[in-house]
């Protein structure tokens, strides 16, 4: 089971899709979100989100700027106030 | 009765106000789905901390609240942020904005209130410094950027932010234009800070963890949801320019080839009677010989 991830800014909806894991920058550590993952709300750093597409793909990076990650049942949204690339 | 070369003069005047109006209304049109496609694609970001708010501020109340959630704890001075477009050939756009402003400033004034304005582009300023000279506080200029974005909302959300922090006012409230479609706009009022509480707290039982606390991040969401309802204001002021403009310069357009069309019927008869006349006059001499 894919986990769907959702990248949002101000401006505009940068991804939704369905990806095997993504790995966050939080706040207080990086943290990976698979399918599955407990309910988690955490705030982000400005860095790195890294969008693994399957399980051996090199990690697609994508610069990010203020904002939070929510996990939920539906799956892993991160609102970023600036995206960069 | 004008002569023949004053209405041919006036004739081209308004062919030439007319070509002026139809170019701003067909500019008009292709910024407006430009607008209103931004507009749109703001939308998901809103709902999602909409939503993320509701789910946040059912946990954390009380008087661990952030004061952006509880406010200050008074109902004295108000503010109030008028988001007008910085351009004009808008139709009665910012008269309509204008007009509530001054309404909502009539009937905190009424209960009480002081009230003081913040006026974000620059059509307000004129019609509402007439009316309230020395309520006009400070402003936010967006003329100087070609389309205010997120950057220009976080300017605005931060200084805001300041004064509340600085304890300059109470409430604040945000009056701009929403975008209904190209021939309506409503001037529409929400409360900006302290944030409204949300009505209807989501609940969805699952225990969420929250990293850091739950009122560490509600600290942090607060300020960004002022940024992201000025930014989603901004979007909406641009789009309601764009389509009043378009409706504006489309009866102006319509208007002119009335008057044109007019004019020249009253040059074609004066032409007429003046040929009229010569003849007369030519033939008059004529019978004489």
């Amino acid at each position: 089971m894919p986990l769907h991830f959702e990248l949002v800014t101000p401006a505009k909806l940068v991804r939704s899709e369905d990806v095997h894991m993504v790995v966050v920058p939080g706040t207080e550590g990086e943290f990976g979100v698979l399918e599955g993952h407990a309910p988690f709300m955490s705030t982000i750093r400005d860095g790195a989100v890294q969008v693994y597409a399957s399980a051996n793909a090199a990690p697609e990076i994508i610069q990010v700027r203020g904002g939070f990650a929510e996990v939920n049942e539906k799956g892993l949204t991160v609102l970023a106030e600036h995206v960069e690339g | 009765m004008a002569s023949l070369k004053e209405l041919k003069g006036r004739i081209g005047s308004v062919k030439s106000t007319q070509k002026i109006t139809k170019a701003k209304q067909m500019v008009a049109a292709a910024k407006l789905r430009r607008a209103q496609a931004a507009a749109e694609a703001g939308r998901p970001y809103a709902t999602r901390l909409a939503a993320v708010m509701a789910s946040l501020a059912g946990k954390v109340a009380g008087d661990s609240a952030p004061k952006l959630l509880a406010g200050t704890g008074a109902d004295q001075r108000h503010l109030l942020v008028v988001v007008n477009t910085d351009k004009g050939l808008c139709g009665g756009l910012n008269s309509n904005l204008v007009k509530a402003a001054k309404l909502k400033a009539r009937e905190l004034q009424a209960a009480g209130k002081t009230v003081e304005f913040y006026l974000v582009g620059k059509k307000g300023r004129a019609p509402l410094k007439r009316e309230f000279p020395s309520l006009i506080g400070k402003g936010f200029d967006t003329s100087i950027v070609k389309t205010p974005g997120f950057d220009e909302a976080e300017a605005i959300a931060n200084e805001l932010i300041g004064m509340f922090d600085a304890g300059k006012f109470d409430v604040a409230h945000l009056i701009y234009p929403t975008f209904k479609s190209a021939l309506a706009q409503d001037p529409t009022i929400n409360q900006l800070i302290p944030v409204p509480a949300p009505t209807v707290t989501e609940d969805t039982g699952a225990v969420v963890d929250y990293e850091p606390t739950e009122e560490e991040i509600l600290e942090e969401l607060l300020p960004r949801y002022v940024r992201t309802q000025l930014f989603g204001a901004l979007l909406e002021r641009e789009a309601s320019e764009q389509g009043a403009s378009m409706t504006a310069m489309d009866n102006a357009t319509r208007n002119a080839g009335e008057l044109i069309q007019k004019l020249t019927i009253i040059y074609n008869r004066q032409r007429q009677a003046a040929i009229t006349t010569e003849l007369i006059e030519i033939i008059a001499g004529a019978e004489a010989l």
